[in-house]
């Protein structure tokens, strides 16, 4: 009970939580407190700003060499559901959205295609930036970055500085899952380690490449992992400064093969705002924190704005990875919708752009 | 907490115990302090029933959905010569429960229908006592006010004498459906052929003096103005006063899909529905339950309502029909483990009743 006292104390005076106490906090299950504590974090920082963006999501391939357990989106090449996008079906699409000059942010990841090789995906970021110049280009995991350092040779500096150059102006924030090797070796064994995907995080941040950070909780992790996963990131933070927005994405068991062979159901919604708010709190020196819509679906995305969140991401368009896996939302949403759901709130909605400038 | 002014005195007077007015009623209905307003509905919640929370395996039987009242915000109810009506025989009733009955835990009956404008109050009655007899082991719960008015109405018996040979058939305890918003302003508009406020009122209020508990609800998000709820809380508070004879009290938020006011009003908020939630079970202090009704609500809201004041999910229900025909988007039926994992999850002791909450 005397850690329990200390993280409250804490809270109040606006000191930072150890892990011990955010272990407690968390054990302690309070979750209106942590909600009324997480909210009052957000409104010092942001007021009764809430903030969406204008964006398309992008997806050049589903073809992966990683395979990993937690995912139901990639496929095998010969699968009937692969697709690759070629660059000329890429210019296609991008010729094609509606409304183009609306448009703020274009978010760009994709599996590790066996035979793309780097310059494939530097020249889909070169036609984006050609063809919609006005938009931010939030492109690639720090999974998908050490992949390229892998297939092109080049060490991790090399290969953002390419991508800077052709476009990219912030790094995408998915593929941390749980920074633990552990897990990483059961949920995703392929993919870079938990030291590597700090790396890529505070190399691009060097070069004043902002990025995004994640947690995908609800799956074969331990709270203590989840725990340290948040300090990791605070850590970083601490380092560089160069993190945006806190994510966090409720693992979708849906057609996983991790999902089948530990037998995980989705955790309820719950577990999704008690995390928030918990995160919110342990991550005192990240501005932002996204409620999800596509993960959380948008009555709990709205609730999640009482947790601690500042930020309803974006229209989306057509959201493909987390669908694969059985997400029950809709695949994209208007502007008048998100306005709506915020100010039924008694926030006040500000479009932003990929930085978190107003619009 | 972190309120001030208004909210701060009205915060007082819940940590005090002290009765909320109709003012206070108003305010915290203009407020949008959410997490305060759940937190505050939390404290109430633990101090009148604890850490249990209320779940029942049950079975929903809708024996009609044609129709003489068609109220404008149902979409349930229709004409007996229009597409997808139906009415049960007897035999029908039967082998639905039975088919619920495979469910070793199956402890209740929610029997709830529309007002068919040929079938006498025998007809109704005849269900009640087959099934009974049929079934001695289930809780049949049946019939909301509207219902018993319209039974009535259609006998020439008084509510008394029906009350008394329903119970009689096997009838233990009344559905709190029926009450929508008790302003006859409000009913004159949206279902003007049903039992008027006081008439639902005085069901209740019979069904209590003859030992019958009964739910309440309140069917919220269409035309009814903010004071109408707060008027509608302080309608019920006041019987239960009186007489004390709710268990229960549900709120509905209203779902206009296929309803006839589908084009003019939007679905309500999970935002207004947790205050709502929580504005209910402060105002409604002498009522021991606040269900959050998981059909209405979908389940994940349903679960983050148990910290906004509720300590009831409601149940398994088998095959709900009323709200899927108006667009609800959650499960026809849970299984009993799904309900448990919800309730744990939100730290709470799950506790199946015998069907009659």
């Amino acid at each position: 009970m005397k850690t329990l006292d200390s993280a409250k104390e804490k809270i109040s005076a606006g000191g930072r939580l150890n892990f011990s106490e955010a272990l407690a906090l968390y054990e302690d299950n309070d979750i209106l407190y942590l909600a009324e504590s997480a909210r009052r974090v957000k409104e010092s920082r942001s007021g009764k700003k809430i903030f969406y963006t204008v964006n398309r999501h992008i997806n050049l391939t589903n073809v992966c060499s990683a395979n990993c357990p937690l995912c139901a989106y990639q496929c095998r090449s010969g699968d009937n559901r692969a697709f690759t996008l070629e660059l000329a079906d890429l210019e296609n699409l991008l010729s094609h959205f509606p409304f183009p000059f609306s448009l703020s942010e274009i978010h760009i990841v994709s599996s590790l295609h066996p035979d793309k090789n780097f310059s494939y995906y530097v020249d889909a970021v070169k036609l984006v930036k050609k063809i919609l110049p006005h938009v931010g280009i939030n492109a690639f995991t720090p999974v998908e970055v050490a992949n390229f350092a892998k297939i092109s040779g080049k060490n991790i500096s090399e290969v953002l500085r390419e991508l800077i150059g052709a476009g990219v102006t912030s790094l995408a924030g998915g593929g941390a899952e749980i920074l633990s090797d552990r897990v990483r070796e059961i949920i995703c064994p392929k993919k870079c380690s938990a030291a590597e995907w700090l790396e890529v995080m505070r190399t691009a941040h060097r070069l004043g490449l902002k990025s995004n950070a994640s947690m995908m909780y609800g799956h074969i992790e331990t709270i203590e992992e989840r725990v340290e996963h948040l300090i990791k990131l605070r850590d970083l933070q601490d380092e560089t400064g160069g993190f945006m927005a806190m994510m966090l994405f409720p693992f979708h068991p849906e057609n996983t093969v991790l999902g089948q062979k530990f037998n995980l159901r989705r955790v309820g919604s719950w577990e999704d705002l008690k995390m928030l708010a918990l995160s919110r709190l342990v991550l005192d020196n990240f501005a932002h924190f996204k409620a999800f819509w596509i993960m959380l679906t948008l009555p709990i995305a709205q609730l999640a704005l009482s947790f601690g969140a500042d930020d309803l991401d974006g229209t989306i368009g057509e959201e493909k990875i987390i669908h694969a896996a059985g997400a029950k939302s809709s695949t994209g949403i208007t502007r008048q919708t998100l306005e709506k759901i915020i100010s039924e709130c008694g926030y006040q909605p500000v479009e932003r752009d990929s930085f978190y400038n107003e619009i | 907490m972190f309120v001030r002014g208004e909210l701060e005195k009205i915060e007082v007077k819940v940590l005090s115990g002290k009765r909320l007015s109709r003012e206070d009623g108003e305010k915290l209905f203009s407020c949008n302090e959410l997490s305060w307003l759940g937190a505050l509905a939390d404290y109430v919640r633990k101090k009148i029933c604890g850490d249990r929370v209320y779940y029942n395996v049950n079975c929903h039987v809708n024996l009609t959905n044609i129709c003489r009242a068609r109220c404008k915000f149902c979409a349930f109810g229709r004409d007996g010569d229009s597409k997808g009506s139906y009415a049960m025989t007897i035999d029908d009733a039967i082998k639905l429960v039975n088919e619920a009955s495979r469910d070793p835990h199956l402890s209740g009956l929610h029997i709830v229908s529309g007002l068919h404008p040929t079938w006498t109050f025998e007809k109704y009655l005849a269900f009640v006592e087959i099934l009974h007899r049929k079934f001695p082991a289930l809780h049949i719960k049946g019939f909301t006010g509207v219902e018993i008015q319209h039974f009535a109405d259609i006998s020439g018996l008084s509510v008394e004498e029906i009350l008394r040979k329903l119970k009689a058939a096997g009838l233990e305890t009344i559905a709190g459906g029926g009450a929508e918003i008790l302003s006859d302003r409000v009913r004159n508009l949206l279902c003007p052929k049903k039992a008027t406020a006081d008439q639902w009122l005085n069901v209740a209020r019979t069904a209590h003096k003859l030992g019958i508990k009964t739910n309440a609800s309140m069917l919220y998000g269409h035309i009814e103005t903010l004071p109408e709820r707060v008027e509608h809380l302080i309608r019920l508070r006041e019987l239960q006063d009186e007489t004390g004879g709710f268990q229960t009290f549900i709120c509905f938020p209203f779902l206009p899909k296929n309803t006839a006011l589908e084009k003019e009003i939007k679905q309500t908020s999970m935002w207004d529905d947790l205050k709502t939630i929580a504005i209910s079970r402060l105002m409604l202090d002498n009522f021991q339950n606040i269900k959050a009704y998981w059909v209405m609500l979908t389940v994940p809201v349903a679960q983050v309502a148990l910290s906004f004041g509720a300590n009831d999910i409601d149940g398994t229900i088998h095959r709900e029909n009323i709200l899927h025909d108006a667009g609800a988007t959650s499960p026809r039926a849970l299984t009993e483990d799904q309900i448990i994992k919800i309730i744990r999850e939100a730290g709470r002791v799950p506790f199946a009743t015998g069907g009659n909450t």
